[in-house]
C-alpha cells in the first residue's frame, strides 16, 4: 500500500498490505534479524563454556548478550521502533520492564539479605546442643 | 513502520473518510492499531508472569537440598538445538506473515507448516528432557531449585504448546475464510505471541541454562 511507494526502503510490518515485488525486501529484514540473533546466541554459548571472559563476570556478560538479543528480536521481528507510530507500545513496554525489574531485582535483593541475616538451620541446631 | 501501529490495510487508505464504519472508525486509530495494542498489553502481562517465575528461580538456584544442581543436569547441545528450532520457527512465522500480506497462499501455508514443525520439535525435545530428569530422580519434588526450574521452563513449554494449537487454527481459518481483514488481525496477534515466546526463551537459555553451567 502507501508505505511501499512512499518509503521503498522502509521497514515492512506485519499487517500492511504488500506488493509481491516487496517480498524479498520484507524477508530480508527477518534474515538480518536471524543473522544477528544467531551471532549473539553463538557468542553466548561460547563464552559460557570458555575461559575467554573472567569467570565471575560470565553471568553479567550473558545477561548483556541476552538483553542485546531481545533488542534484536524487538526491532527485527516485533518491529517495535522508536517511530512516532509506536509510542504507546513503547510506553507500555517500558512500564512492563519497570515491573519486571522491580520483581526480579527486588526478590533477589530481599532474599540475599535474608540469607545473610538469618542464621542457617544447621548452625542454630548446633548452638542448641 | 511499526507493526503495532501502522494503518490497517483492508480499509480505505488515509483512514479519515472510511466507507466501512465497522472496520475503520471516522475518528481515532484504526481497529488494527487498537487490536494490536490490546494484545501487546496482554503480552506484557505475560512477560511479567514469567518474570515472577524467573525471580523465584533466581532465588532458589542454590536451594538444591543436597540434590543435583544445574551444572549436573543441563546438557548444552540439547539447549542449542532447542534454541535453533525456536529461532528458525520465529523467522518462518514472520515469513508466513509476509505471505499473508502478499496473499500468497503457498508461501503462507508452507511457512506456517515449517513454524509448526520446528515448534513441535522444540516441545518434543523439552518433554524428553523433562522425562529424562524425572527418571533420573531429579523431578520437581526433589528440591526447591528443581521445583522452580520445572515451573519456569514448563510454563514456557505450555505457552509454546498453546501457540502450536493456535497456529493450526490460524491455518484452518485462512483455509476456510481466506485472507480476510479480521483473519489478518488474528494472524498479527499470533505472530506477536510467537515472537514474544522466543524473546522469553532468550532469557531462559541465557540465564537458566548457560549461567547454570558456567564455571564459577
Amino acid at each position: 500500500m502507501k508505505n511501499s511507494t512512499k518509503e521503498p526502503h522502509g521497514d515492512v510490518a506485519p499487517g500492511d498490505d504488500l506488493d509481491p515485488g516487496d517480498i524479498p525486501h520484507a524477508i530480508g529484514g527477518y534474515l538480518v534479524g536471524l543473522a544477528l540473533a544467531t551471532l549473539l546466541t553463538c557468542v553466548s554459548f561460547y563464552i559460557a563454556q570458555s575461559t575467554l571472559v573472567w569467570q565471575p563476570s560470565i553471568p553479567i556478560a550473558l545477561s548483556v548478550l541476552a538483553l542485546a538479543q531481545m533488542g534484536v528480536h524487538l526491532v527485527f521481528f516485533l518491529h517495535i521502533t522508536s517511530g512516532a507510530d509506536s509510542v504507546n507500545n513503547v510506553m507500555a513496554l517500558a512500564f512492563g520492564l519497570l515491573i519486571v525489574a522491580l520483581l526480579v531485582f527486588g526478590s533477589l535483593w530481599i532474599m540475599t539479605h535474608l540469607n545473610h541475616n538469618v542464621m542457617p538451620m544447621e548452625r542454630m541446631m548446633q548452638m542448641q546442643r | 513502520m511499526s507493526a503495532l501501529a501502522e494503518g490497517y490495510p483492508g480499509a480505505v487508505a488515509g483512514g479519515g473518510h472510511a466507507q466501512q464504519l465497522t472496520e475503520e472508525p471516522e475518528h481515532g486509530p484504526s481497529k488494527r492499531i487498537v487490536v494490536a495494542y490490546g494484545f501487546w498489553i496482554f503480552l506484557i502481562s505475560d512477560i511479567i508472569l514469567f518474570s515472577a517465575l524467573f525471580a523465584s528461580y533466581a532465588v532458589l538456584t542454590d536451594a538444591t537440598a543436597g540434590g543435583p544442581s544445574g551444572r549436573d543436569l543441563f546438557e548444552l547441545p540439547t539447549v542449542a538445538i532447542e534454541t535453533a528450532c525456536l529461532l528458525l520457527s520465529t523467522v518462518f512465522c514472520g515469513i508466513a506473515g509476509i505471505g499473508a500480506q502478499a496473499r500468497r497462499s503457498g508461501m503462507y501455508y508452507g511457512a506456517m507448516a515449517a513454524t509448526f514443525v520446528l515448534g513441535a520439535i522444540f516441545v518434543a525435545i523439552e518433554l524428553h528432557e523433562f522425562a529424562t530428569l524425572i527418571n533420573a530422580g531429579a523431578g520437581p519434588s526433589r528440591s526447591g531449585f528443581l521445583s522452580a526450574f520445572f515451573a519456569l521452563i514448563g510454563c514456557h513449554g505450555l505457552h509454546v504448546s498453546a501457540g502450536l494449537l493456535w497456529l493450526l487454527t490460524m491455518m484452518a481459518q485462512v483455509y476456510a475464510k481466506g485472507f480476510r481483514a479480521d483473519i489478518q488481525r488474528r494472524l498479527l496477534c499470533f505472530a506477536l505471541f510467537w515472537h514474544t515466546l522466543d524473546i522469553i526463551w532468550v532469557a531462559l537459555f541465557s540465564l537458566v541454562y548457560l549461567v547454570g553451567v558456567a564455571p564459577r
